[in-house]
């Protein structure tokens, strides 16, 4: 029984991480990463949507006529989303005018939903709940790695804490500008997706065709 | 299968259960929201006089004198204390804002409160040296709310600061990059005929032409937000605006 639980938690890690395998929820992995910060609210945040939104959808699931199924989803998404950013509006105001559209954005996250019919339709309210937050956990991981190698390549701090101090104000440090520009964030994740494949040649997706005549290069 | 009457049922259920759950936590956490909006408005306004006493010198937050003012007829009001009045509020009751007729309306804000809280410093002698004034209008995608600085003079502008907007993130956002806020110093407001020639270029203003002494460069890749704030400064130091207080002012009735 724990042994379940335990690999619903963890699977979605590196295993089956829904960034770096399904390459799902990168628009807001390329956006809110700039800071440690935000990337660790807006992780909470989709970490709470994950867990309550698949509790709630695998609740109601027996009661739910499939014709209906994704209207009623995304409404429970959508409120807990609001509520999410309506409480970070009040207690957190700051950073969630940084975080600004990408709070509500969770919404159309490809993540949420896609766990919601996916898993919580099938599984049990304990199940989902793990589930979400393993999902919610293995986002934060990814985008908590992009958020701490930006902000400290991109301006020599962490949560902004400066560790090293910029050539500006009399330090040795030059800070690479291009950290916090959206393409960075591409070419971080590509890094760590390619270190995970590397590691687990499984994760990599066969060819979809190979063009006759063409020599054969083994995957591996 | 499913029965019809059965999905309708849950989707309506479900719809109940969270609007009843969005509408507690919006009414419920609107307080704090209303508060935090108000910490910034005040730390935006101390920013303000932060970029103006660069150019002025010093200025304490005790010198910072407070009235409220009957746009109509440029007066301070006597009834009205600025330290409870919302104009905010005013804006949006009937009894306490005016429609502005759609020809004068360049901001876009339909309504205008009939009275409007001004900050003023002024010289030991009781000249006018500075005033802050509120401004707001329609941008692009969102209301931008500003508090514009003018000189004693009530002629020149010594900044413009940005401290509320919803506008694109690094585009029409760009109201409060400082190099653009950095512009607006020593912009002339009116010319010698008294009509208000301040704004923002089409693209950037041409240095040594007609305009220059009162406009800024537009934002590029903002077209629609340059316009907005373009309008919004049109109406506010216009004749339905602070036109009236202005004149006051430059009278040294302020």
């Amino acid at each position: 029984m724990l042994a379940r639980y335990w690999k619903t938690l963890s699977t979605p890690l590196i295993g089956e991480n829904p960034i770096t395998l399904q390459i799902l929820g990168i628009c807001s992995a390329l956006a809110v990463t700039t800071a440690l910060d935000t990337a660790l609210v807006m992780s909470a945040a989709v970490t709470c949507v994950l867990a309550i939104s698949g509790a709630s959808v695998s609740a109601i699931r027996n009661h739910l006529p499939r014709s209906v199924r994704i209207v009623v989803q995304i409404t429970i998404i959508a409120s807990l989303v609001i509520v999410v950013d309506q409480i970070l509006k009040a207690y957190a105001f700051e950073i969630s005018k940084r975080l600004s559209v990408f709070v509500g954005l969770i919404i159309t996250n490809c993540i949420v939903l896609g766990r919601a019919e996916g898993f919580a339709m099938r599984n049990s309210v304990v199940d989902s709940i793990l589930d979400g937050i393993g999902n919610g956990l293995g986002y934060s991981l990814i985008l908590l790695t992009v958020g701490a190698i930006r902000e400290f390549f991109g301006k020599g701090s962490l949560l902004g804490v400066q560790i090293l101090i910029p050539t500006a104000q009399g330090g040795g440090f030059e800070p690479l500008y291009l950290m916090l520009l959206p393409p960075s964030a591409f070419f971080i994740i590509a890094l760590i997706i390619w270190l995970i494949r590397t590691r687990r040649p499984q994760q990599v997706e066969q060819p979809e065709f190979r063009v006759r005549g063409a020599v054969e290069v083994d995957t591996p | 299968m499913d029965s019809p009457g059965k999905a309708l049922g849950m989707a309506l259920g479900v719809a109940l259960v969270c609007a009843l759950l969005v509408s507690v936590t919006a009414v419920g956490l609107r307080p704090h929201y209303l508060a935090n909006l108000e910490a910034e408005r005040m730390a935006q306004l101390a920013s303000v006089l932060q970029a103006v006493s660069e150019v002025t010198g010093d200025i304490d937050a005790e010198d910072i004198e407070a009235r409220v003012v009957a746009l109509a007829s440029g007066r301070y009001s006597d009834t009205l204390d600025a330290n409870t009045y919302d104009a905010r509020k005013a804006a949006t009751d009937p009894n306490s804002s005016v429609v502005i007729p759609p020809d004068l309306d360049l901001a876009g804000i339909n309504r205008r409160a009939k009275h409007a809280t001004v900050f003023i410093v002024r010289d030991p002698g009781g000249t006018v040296r500075l005033l802050i004034l509120p401004v707001r209008g329609g941008g692009y995608q969102s209301a931008l709310y500003a508090f514009l600085a003018v000189k004693g003079d009530a002629s020149t502008v010594l900044a413009l600061k940005f401290y509320e907007q919803g506008e694109t993130p690094g585009m029409g956002a760009r109201v409060q990059d400082p190099a653009w806020e950095a512009l607006w110093a020593g912009k002339r407001i009116a010319d010698e005929t008294g009509a208000v020639r301040i704004g923002v270029a089409r693209g950037k203003a041409v240095p040594g032409s007609d305009d220059a002494a009162y406009q800024v460069d537009g934002i590029s890749g903002a077209t629609r937000t340059s316009v907005g704030v373009h309008r919004l400064l049109r109406f506010w130091l216009g004749d339905f605006g602070f036109g009236p207080y202005l004149q006051r002012v430059r009278r040294g009735e302020g």
